[in-house]
């Protein structure tokens, strides 16, 4: 195979990724690298380096369409983004030290928990609380549309939104994904912020999150051009028309079975991880 | 929060930086698409290399290496500039917080982008680590 030839053959991969990925609200990234290493044998740093730049895109490009309605809350994603920057510096620091076979195996875990809580769905936490003091101070609390009007929420457990946000960060550094799943579990289930606003501000946080450790990975030659850019435009086109297919679309058996797909992936990524051939 | 008014608003705000990373997503988008068309029509007949990581080169890992390759039309050049376009645009999101939140005058908020703010400029500049 030539390079044109394996240059289309991962347009159109990181394309369906990014269609799918859009789809189920998991996001294309995450299943970028076990479809680059296990189908098409590409080193896993180059992996993660080229998946790091399709999350700053995909990210870039919702977040024009998310504003519109209104949902995300630019202070609460601000203040949560010192926790993941700085964490996707260390993360990505840790990259360059680990193994990659450690790298494939928590790559893997990591993945197996994402199709876990993706195929459980959505649920909304409780509504209406007592404000808590730190959100006050900070001047989280806000207020998001709904079809009855304007509903306003508080938010909660901001310390603990802040550590678990670190870890988010450290995980997108060092595996060059979004960590959506993780972001969205922080403000929604830890800081009780409700799920349109949890998932939208995490969008908005992905690209700042990934940006800050893809510096490190660019400075240190892990993102090669020419295998960056099909996974980029591909992903960023699929997760376009994925969007756009969303509204209307049904989106729980879809939702499950790529659930399924990437826990395969996720099964195939520790063993090979653990046998030591990635 | 006030609707209607010249104001800087949080909604404003959003629909401003919305708005930005569309642009900086399709400016990226574009010149990766250049760049891919330069380096496909002189190496896509050549063998791929990505299943053995050596690294790149070091005029592909610095903005100026970059820019260097990229002016003299070079595809793989090319293409980074593109990369780095899209590298920037979260970078150019945060600095303009920083301004938005100064409008409004919420000085707080002002400290927490200029943390932020900090951490990124410091990862993309490099040296510490």
């Amino acid at each position: 195979m030539n390079t044109l030839e394996l240059t289309l053959l991962i347009w159109l991969g990181s394309l369906l990724a990014g269609f799918l990925g859009a789809l189920t609200g998991l996001g294309g990234g995450i299943i970028i690298t076990p479809l680059l290493t296990l189908a098409f044998g590409v080193d896993i740093r180059y992996a993660i380096g080229a998946t790091l730049v399709s999350v700053i895109a995909t990210s870039s490009g919702a977040a024009a369409a998310y504003v519109k309605e209104g949902f995300s809350n630019i202070r609460i994603g601000m203040f949560l983004e010192i926790a993941t920057t700085v964490g996707a510096v260390v993360g990505a620091s840790l990259a360059a030290r680990l193994p990659t076979t450690t790298i494939a195996v928590i790559f893997g875990t990591v993945l197996l928990y994402s199709a876990y809580v993706s195929s459980r769905g959505v649920h909304e936490s409780a509504g209406d609380s007592q404000p808590d003091r730190l959100a006050t101070l900070l001047r989280m609390d806000s207020s998001y549309p709904t079809p009855e009007g304007p509903r306003s929420y508080h938010v909660h457990a901001v310390p603990t939104g802040f550590g678990l946000m670190f870890g988010a960060g450290a995980l997108s550094g060092l595996l060059g994904i979004g960590s959506g799943a993780l972001k969205v579990i922080a403000m929604d289930q830890a800081m009780r912020i409700p799920f349109k606003v949890s998932t939208t501000t995490s969008n908005f946080m992905i690209g700042v999150t990934a940006a800050a450790s893809a510096g490190i990975y660019l400075r240190r030659g892990y993102i090669d051009p020419g295998l960056a850019m099909p996974v980029m435009l591909g992903v960023l086109m699929g997760s376009m028309i994925g969007a756009r297919v969303l509204a209307g679309a049904r989106t729980r058996v879809l939702r499950l079975v790529f659930g399924v797909v990437v826990a395969v992936l996720a099964i195939e990524m520790i063993y090979h991880g653990l046998t030591g051939r990635l | 929060m006030t609707h209607g008014s010249i104001e800087w608003t949080d909604r404003r705000v959003e629909v401003i930086i919305g708005t930005l990373l569309r642009a900086g997503v399709v400016a990226a988008a574009v010149v990766v698409l250049a760049g891919a068309a330069v380096y496909l029509v002189r190496h896509g007949a050549a063998a791929p290399h990505y299943a053995v990581f050596q690294g790149e080169p070091t005029d592909l890992r610095t903005p100026s290496g970059i820019l260097a390759d990229a002016a003299t039309l070079q595809g793989r050049g090319i293409i980074q500039l593109g990369l780095l376009i899209l590298l920037a645009t979260p970078v150019a999101r945060v600095a303009f917080s920083v301004f938005a939140f100064a409008m409004e005058r919420d000085s707080l908020y002002v400290v927490v982008t200029l943390i932020v703010l900090a951490v990124l400029v410091l990862s993309l500049a490099g040296g510490m680590l």
